[in-house]
């Protein structure tokens, strides 16, 4: 568990200093797949069909099918890297470990008793990860794999509390993730088309507070 | 006085600018090219130790002064360091902070005397050193909380006499997390690719090698003696904390270790070899990271 | 119980049948009988005779009665529009009137199936009784409204549905960390979510998890319903769908995210909380009705306005739950109200849009000469979402103020007040404008207007067709009659609600 823990800190840590979005893709679905193993090792002791299913359609849904999604959506789009993000990828990190120390506050803030604070402090600092990566990088993709990151977080507070939901429901919470992220990669191939470029930041058309950007300037 | 303590710093002044040949053999290796032999760092110190130096008129006392204070650094520093089960041939609670501090005071010499020749190079290559040394301590520091917080607050012998295999099976991603974290600054230390390389001269991209420019000489000689002296005490750090050495047999211990320095460089070279030199503004983010190794370290260590 | 999961099936069966049949006529007839039959179905489950018992995971009590019936009567408005709606929008690719960039609208089977989905996702998030499955109702309402969002698939319905993705995809997420929280407020004995065993063991729950949970649930789900500052979203999506779409999700989604806080408050009043969620409520509400009376003065884009009007009555309805007693009558009240109102507003707005091929509200003088009904509709509409009598809008306006009063809480009083005076004006100058103004004397817009009426297919769009009229015609009748009558039932439900939380009417 404390294995799992700190490969997800680390693979968000990669994906606060990566600018390659192959390489972001590939951390998030690798993530998916530390997800989907983690439910299963958690209840390994008395191990039933429905954690064993859950495991396995995480890992299929968010550690395959969604990245493979994501990934054509940047082989179509031809882009590469995020250029430009608001905050450079050496200040991200530095936040990166604010956020670390945020996590670890809230986690023994909440004073649970038989939680594995490791894993919590792994899921909230996934969590806040999540919200920095959408606040602070232009590309439309990266949001929408920021959210996957925060969803995940969300997920493994709710493995470490070690929630009983009704397996319908959990399934439910996955499947609406999934097609969360799906709706979004179909978006995509669209703000693909139609503004040729992915950059959520030029998304000011409509707005009360700034003036939309004048047509024909295009940052490089 | 015992004899086998001393056994370790002797093995570490004789052997250690072998370990950099190896470096450079493997390096070669993978280049597709014979390489120079593995003990040329040898023949070039004999070499330097028989000229005389030069220094110029502009320059203090402190740059005479300050290969000597580098190099005194490193022998001190190399009596601090255990092997395995073995103590070291000093050891007191707390060497630990001796050791970073010696670390510390070389560095502060050689910024020193780079900054009294009054070249800009120099200045640059002083000025990149200390914003990185400033970067790389907190991984240091970082890791050594960690050992301390696990181990007991000891001397450096005591703590790393502690790591066993029951230690590796308990609390193993600590001591990876620490070992990898240890290892980028080795790196970043000792002016590795991908942090500077150790090779060449343009002077704009240089770090270390930038603030030495102005030795000949013995001076030159200390200077390069001493930096395969720093290569070593790293590797030491992390093959200690990587090679459970209690479990072994006492007369196996002395082997095993030297084999794994020699591993170590073996993957420095790997390292150098496959790895491009990042541009000097990803420096930083490389130093955070291995930073932020031993900060995870240290987490798992309090909430784990 | 089957009535319940009928009223969720029959949509959630229609809207994926829809995707598959090709002749539009028999969609367009599957999407009518199905919104007939949901209204059908929510009536006789909101009936006494066939009440549910509560501790399933799904079960009617009134509050859900009352949502679940305005839910399906509005969309029966909607799908009335809706279908003479689809029916006149063409199918090739068009010319965008803001841009002049060509666009071309979804496939009609995407747009009637994500409807009828909308309307089965709404349902069993307005039916459950399982906070969790609450929670995967309402993500689900997000999925199901983004592809409507992009009915016409140009560059601004883009913008607003990815915003509307993201935005409340993420807050959502918050919600359900806040439901984790409440799981942890039960300390012991099974941990089941079901609002039965909340409320059951309501006077053992840990006081501290269960506030934490109530504010990431506030949070999470007030960016759905569009809380200030959390409704950025909202102004986007609401004016950037097409109309009668933009009338379910102000009129009825913007209820569910709303019905999503209530079982949360409903179990803090029951553990004794009652006063720490409410003050939270009260604050949301009054910065939400501030902000957005603001951006209403200086709006220029009539859906715009609609959209922001309704984060000020989003605002209206947490500040009258906020402050309890009188003030939960009075909003559930006025979410009835505001539902019909909004929903007519939003599809009169659809017909002048449809008429002037604008949103600014510069462009567009004297409607009610050119669109007789809908220009009398119009202003008929204004009065009543400022809450003028004799709408009914009035009466819970007036009760949320009259409840503010009785609890001495003064200034919320005046803000309310004052916020409340601040939207009608900014709207009666913007309405009355482009309802009545004089349509010829200004050269500049009577060229733009000229220019527009003489266009091709003006002389198709001369009439009002019915299908465009009759339902906001119905629910301006309806917004009317709450006005000057309660039916007996409703103030029933409504009282019956308000005493889930503790509060009393009248």
């Amino acid at each position: 568990m404390t294995v799992i823990s700190v490969l997800l800190i680390l693979s968000c840590l990669l994906l606060l200093g990566s600018s390659r979005l192959h390489v972001a893709i590939r951390v998030v679905a690798a993530q998916g797949l530390l997800l989907g193993v983690l439910p299963i090792v958690r209840s390994a002791e008395n191990l039933h069909v429905a954690i064993l299913i859950l495991g396995l359609s995480t890992i299929v849904s968010k550690g395959i099918l969604l990245p493979w999604l994501m990934n054509t959506c940047l082989r179509l789009s031809g882009i590469r890297r995020e250029i430009e993000p608001f905050v450079g990828f050496g200040p991200s990190l530095l936040c990166g470990t604010a956020l670390l120390g945020l996590a670890v506050w809230i986690a023994v803030r909440l004073q649970l008793p038989q939680v594995p604070l490791i894993l919590l402090t792994s899921s909230f600092f996934a969590i806040l990860v999540g919200l920095f990566l959408m606040v602070t990088r232009r590309k439309a993709i990266t949001q929408s794999l920021a959210y996957l990151v925060m969803e995940n977080g969300v997920y493994g507070v709710g493995i470490s509390m070690s929630l009983d939901f009704p397996f319908l429901v959990e399934l439910g919470i996955l499947l609406d993730v999934f097609v969360g992220v799906f709706l979004m990669g179909n978006l995509l191939f669209h703000l693909d088309r139609e503004f040729e470029h992915l950059d959520a930041d030029k998304l000011t058309e409509l707005s009360d507070l700034s003036e939309p950007a004048p047509a024909g300037e295009e940052r490089v | 006085m015992k004899i086998m303590p001393w056994a370790l710093p002797l093995a570490a002044w004789i052997l250690a600018p072998l370990m950099l040949g190896i470096i450079n053999r493997v390096k070669a290796f993978f280049a597709g090219r014979r390489g120079p032999s593995v003990w040329q760092l040898y023949y070039d110190l004999f070499k330097l130790l028989r000229k005389a130096s030069v220094y110029s008129r502009s320059t203090s006392p402190v740059i005479r002064v300050g290969p000597a204070v580098v190099l005194a650094c490193m022998i001190l520093a190399t009596l601090l360091l255990p092997w395995g089960g073995l103590a070291a041939p000093t050891t007191f609670t707390g060497d630990i902070i001796l050791l970073a501090y010696l670390l510390g005071l070389a560095r502060f010499a050689t910024v020193l005397a780079a900054l009294d020749t009054g070249s800009s190079f120099e200045g640059m290559g002083a000025s990149r050193e200390v914003q990185f040394a400033a970067l790389a301590e907190p991984s240091f520091f970082l890791g050594m909380l960690v050992l301390v917080l696990h181990f007991g607050f000891s001397g450096l012998s005591n703590m790393v006499a502690g790591i066993s295999l029951e230690t590796w099976q308990t609390s193993g991603v600590l001591l990876i997390l620490v070992a990898c974290s240890w290892f980028v600054l080795l790196l970043a230390e000792n002016c590795r690719i991908p942090v500077d390389d150790p090779n060449t001269h343009l002077e704009l991209t240089m770090i270390h090698e930038v603030m030495v420019l102005d030795y000949g000489g013995p001076d030159l000689a200390y200077v390069l003696y001493a930096a395969s002296l720093k290569m070593w005490i790293f590797a030491a750090l992390v093959v200690n904390l990587l090679v459970p050495m209690r479990s072994l047999a006492p007369w196996l211990q002395a082997p095993v270790f030297l084999a794994g320095i020699v591993l170590v460089m073996v993957l420095v070279g790997i390292v150098e070899s496959i790895v491009a030199r990042l541009r000097l503004q990803q420096v930083p983010k490389i130093l955070i990271g291995s930073a932020l190794l031993s900060l995870i370290a240290l987490i798992v260590r309090l909430v784990g | 119980m089957t009535l319940l999961l009928l009223t969720i099936l029959l949509p959630a069966l229609a809207g994926t049948a829809s995707y598959f049949i090709r002749p539009h006529r028999i969609r367009r007839l599957l999407w009518g009988t199905t919104a007939v039959l949901h209204l059908a179905l929510s009536l006789a489950a909101a009936l006494p005779m066939n009440a549910t018992p509560l501790d399933h995971w799904i079960g009617m009590d009134s509050l859900s009665a009352i949502f679940l019936v305005l839910t399906s009567v509005l969309f029966l408005g909607a799908t009335v529009y809706g279908i003479g709606y689809v029916a006149r929008e063409p199918v090739a690719p068009q010319l965008d009137s803001e841009d002049g960039s060509l666009f071309k609208n979804e496939p009609e089977s995407i747009f009637t199936g994500a409807i009828l989905l909308l309307l089965a996702a709404m349902t069993l998030a307005i039916v459950s009784r399982h906070l969790a499955l609450q929670w995967v109702a309402i993500e689900a309402t997000t999925l199901a409204s983004a592809p409507l969002i992009y009915y016409h698939q140009n560059r601004r319905s883009l913008e607003a549905a990815w915003k509307y993705l993201i935005l409340c995809s993420v807050g959502i997420a918050v919600a359900l960390l806040g439901i984790f929280f409440i799981r942890m407020t039960i300390q012991d004995g099974p941990h089941e979510l079901t609002l039965a065993t909340l409320l059951a063991r309501a006077d053992t729950l840990n006081h501290k998890w269960l506030s934490t949970a109530f504010i990431f649930m506030l949070v999470g789900y007030g960016t759905k319903m569009g809380l200030a500052p959390l409704h950025t979203w909202l102004p986007d999506a609401h004016s950037e769908a097409p109309s009668p779409v933009s009338a379910m999700l102000s009129g009825a989604l913007l209820n569910c995210a709303f019905l999503g806080i209530l079982r949360v408050q409903q179990v803090c009043a029951a553990a004794g909380m009652a006063s720490f969620g409410g003050d939270l409520l009260v604050l949301f509400g009054l910065v939400s009705m501030g902000l957005a009376g603001v951006f209403i003065l200086r709006q220029a884009d009539y859906k715009r306005m609609l959209a922001y009007s309704s984060v000020e009555h989003m605002g209206i309805l947490a500040l009258g739950v906020g402050l309890g007693g009188l003030g939960l009558f009075g909003s559930f009240l006025h979410a009835v109200n505001h539902s019909i109102v909004k929903a007519m507003l939003f599809l009169t707005a659809g017909n002048l849009l449809s008429r002037f091929h604008t949103k600014d509200t510069m462009k567009i003088q004297g409607a009610c000469g050119v669109l007789p009904i809908s220009g009398a509709l119009w202003i008929a509409g204004f009065l009543a979402v400022t809450g003028s009598p004799p709408f009914g809008t009035f009466i819970s306006e007036f009760t949320i103020l009259r409840a503010g009063f009785n609890q001495g809480r003064w200034v919320v009083a005046t803000f309310y007040v004052v916020f409340l005076l601040l939207a009608f004006v900014g709207m009666a100058g913007i309405v009355l404008r482009m309802a009545l103004g004089r349509k010829t004397t200004d050269t500049e817009h009577a060229t733009v207007l000229s220019a527009v009426l003489d266009s091709p297919s003006a002389a198709a769009r001369a009439r009002e067709p019915w299908t465009a009229v009759l339902p906001p015609l119905v629910f301006a009748v309806i917004a009317l009659l709450l006005g000057v009558y309660l039916p007996g039932p409703l103030a029933q439900k409504l009282q019956d609600a308000a005493q889930l939380f503790g509060g009393m009417a009248k």
